[in-house]
């Protein structure tokens, strides 16, 4: 079986005024229909580049340089804009960060909710709004209609949240890219929006790509994670091995930066020293100034990402390489 | 709804209390009733007899409050040179000037925002660096060298459009309008492009700027990310919410409008207000003077809740704050 998504070779640049400044350099991962896909990573580590290279959807001075991204068979970026924007919340739904932010103030909810419909479907606005108001029950707000009627500033950040899932909902579609959907909200309500994410997407069997600091959240919602450093995946496998085995010294540095158990709302960057800014990487592996295990080769070769065990567990270090026969 | 009218009443009361001491102290200061009443030709023993029985010698706060309970009235003295109430010389020239406005207002907003807006979001076409290089210039540019431009090109030249006067008028329900001849509107053209050069410039870069700055917001993105189609975005999703900002100081500069009308209408022997204005200054017609501070700023409240009433129809908070 093909899969639903495949980022192959991925590389985006933001063409600066002094130069290229290349963000994301040779990011592969595939994803499965239904299949929940981490990305994890200090800030700064390409995690939002990735996400909106696949919609296509880069901030000014940022585009695609190299690679391709398959979509339901369909090499998006390649996509003429009109074929893209049909994919663009329709197949692809998006959450962001800022419940606060992510809504139109000067729009009630119902229009914002509508024309997501009429943007993608040839049905009646009423037919819509009843749709519209079918996916706010499905996230579970309290008395729905009236909620249609309001706008953004009226409902609390949970609620938003609440309503940019539904939003995401209202296509049916086969993926969502949820970004950091609940670090801006109370620790309480963190929980509530990474539960309804994780039920929707088993009932509706949607693909997932979370977005997080997280790493706490990603074990819970997740079956696989990447993690990223400087641009670049260096260790990914199932949640399950990379979180109770990490290979790469980074990732075992995140998860022994975690206090005891894993805690929701725990943060990551607590390894000493900090990731490097894309204008200065240094030669090598990315990692070696931080890294306790590194040797000579580490500063002049960039390790690959390649298979260390039977399964499908990567990493990117010169180090584990060795300890692999 | 309540708090917002009451807001209102104070914001419009305390303006006429600001503007009535101006007006006040101006017709107290230059202003000679005894001069206005009997002419030249008395004795100054005899003017001071008229001074003591018209109340003029009175303490300053006296007079000051005679005036208001005259001007609550209506009453705001004889003109000098017309021999009629200063209030009702004023009406009489109000239509011409606010008509003159309107034109004026009507290009601004119908110029200024598709402009801008292209600018926004084609910020790197030769449209948009042409808009940008010709505001920068546009700005040094005073009124009367475009207005004096704007004559000699269409008014003598090219013979294409009257320069002076508001030629034809028809007159409706006591008010001389223009708007229904065509003779009357062709005098309005080059009037209003004059006065609407004067702020156009700074129009468009507001419109530009609050637009640009919109687009980069997270809803703007998220509207992408919908799949919406780009009409939608710009026009709905981005334009509403740069309207908020630009109406604001629309209706601060609207105001600001008025002022300038007294230099263009000068120009162009427009027989509004502003134009009477510096006659009445010539003539040290002083209750004239007064009457029009006094009208311009009534113009002046009316237009700005005007104002705050669109912007409350925009902005979805100020409704809820004003329906509470
Ligand atoms: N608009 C932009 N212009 C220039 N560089 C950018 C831009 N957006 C992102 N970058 C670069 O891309 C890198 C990755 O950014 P990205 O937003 O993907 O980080 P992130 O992993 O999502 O971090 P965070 O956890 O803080 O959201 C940043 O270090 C930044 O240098
Ligand atoms: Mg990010």
């Amino acid at each position: 079986m093909s899969h639903l998504l495949e980022v192959i070779d991925l590389e985006v640049k933001f063409a600066l005024r002094f130069g290229e400044l290349t963000a994301i350099n040779g990011v592969s991962f595939t994803l499965d229909k239904g299949e929940r896909l981490g990305i994890v990573g200090e800030s700064g580590a390409g995690k939002s580049v990735t996400g909106f290279a696949i919609i296509n959807l880069l901030s000014k001075p940022g585009y695609i340089s190299g690679g391709k991204i398959l979509f339901e068979g369909r090499e998006l970026n390649r996509l003429p804009e009109e074929e893209m924007r049909k994919i663009r919340g329709n197949s692809i739904g998006m959450i962001f960060q800022d419940p606060m932010m992510t809504l139109n103030p000067v729009l009630t909810i119902s229009t914002q909710m509508v024309e997501t419909v009429l943007a993608h479907q040839n049905i009646s606005k009423a037919d819509a709004m009843d749709l519209a108001l079918e996916k706010l029950k499905k996230v579970h707000i309290p008395s729905p209609a009236k909620r249609l009627h309001q706008y953004p500033h009226e409902c609390s950040g949970g609620m938003r949240q609440r309503i940019v899932v539904a939003i995401a909902l209202l296509t049916n579609p086969s993926l969502i890219i949820a970004d950091e959907p609940s670090t801006a909200l109370d620790v309480t309500i963190q929980a509530e929006i990474m539960d309804l994410l994780l039920e929707l997407c088993e009932t509706e069997d949607m693909g997932l790509i979370l977005i997080t600091h997280d790493l706490a959240v990603v074990s819970q919602v997740t079956e696989k994670i990447a993690v990223m450093y400087a641009g670049k995946i260096v260790e990914t496998g199932t949640t399950e091995a990379v979180v109770h085995d990490p290979k790469h010294p980074y990732t075992q540095g995140l998860i022994k930066a975690l206090p005891g158990s894993l805690q929701p709302g725990a943060r990551l960057n607590q390894i000493p020293g900090m990731m490097p800014t894309l204008t200065d990487i240094p030669a090598g592996c990315a990692f070696h100034p931080r890294c306790t295990i590194s040797d000579t080769v580490c500063q002049m070769e960039v390790p690959a990402l390649i298979s260390i065990d039977d399964y499908d567990r990567m990493a990117a270090c010169h180090m584990v390489e060795k300890s692999f026969p | 709804m309540f708090a917002f009218i009451l807001r209102r009443i104070i914001q419009a009361i305390f303006v006429m209390l600001v503007i009535s001491l101006v007006g006040f102290s101006i017709q107290h200061q230059i202003g000679d009733p005894v001069r206005d009443l009997v002419g030249e030709r008395v004795t100054p023993a005899e003017r001071e007899v008229i001074r003591d029985q018209l109340g003029l010698n009175d303490p300053f706060y006296i007079q000051y409050f005679r005036f208001i309970k005259n001007a609550c009235k209506g009453d705001l003295g004889l003109s000098f040179f017309y021999k009629k109430p200063a209030l009702e010389v004023i009406v009489s020239k109000a239509p011409a000037t606010i008509e003159l406005v309107i034109v004026t207002a009507i290009i601004l907003i119908l110029v200024s925002i598709p402009s801008g807006i292209y600018a926004a979001i084609y910020p790197k076409s030769w449209f948009s660096r042409l808009v940008m290089a010709a505001s920068t210039i546009g700005v040094a540019i005073p009124v009367f060298l475009t207005a004096i431009a704007l004559i000699y090109l269409f008014g003598v030249e090219l013979n294409w459009l009257p320069s002076y006067g508001r030629g034809e008028t028809v007159n409706i329900w006591g008010w001389e309008s223009g708007f229904f001849t065509w003779d009357g509107l062709k005098h309005l053209v080059l009037p209003s492009i004059s006065l609407s050069s004067i702020m156009l410039p700074l129009f468009i870069r507001l419109v530009r700027a609050e637009m640009m700055e919109v687009l980069e917001t997270e809803y703007i993105k998220f509207a992408w990310a919908k799949g919406l189609h780009r009409q939608r975005v710009w026009f709905i999703h981005a334009f509403k919410n740069t309207l908020l900002p630009v109406i604001t100081v629309f209706g601060v500069q609207l105001g600001i409008l008025f002022a300038f009308t007294i230099l263009t209408e000068t120009v162009f022997q427009w027989q509004g207000m502003g134009f009477m204005f510096l006659e009445a200054v010539e003539r040290s017609d002083t209750s004239l003077l007064v009457a029009y501070l006094v009208v311009v700023g009534v113009i002046f409240v009316v237009v700005n809740t005007i104002v705050d009433i669109v912007y409350g129809y925009v902005n979805p908070m100020v409704r809820i704050v004003g329906t509470k």
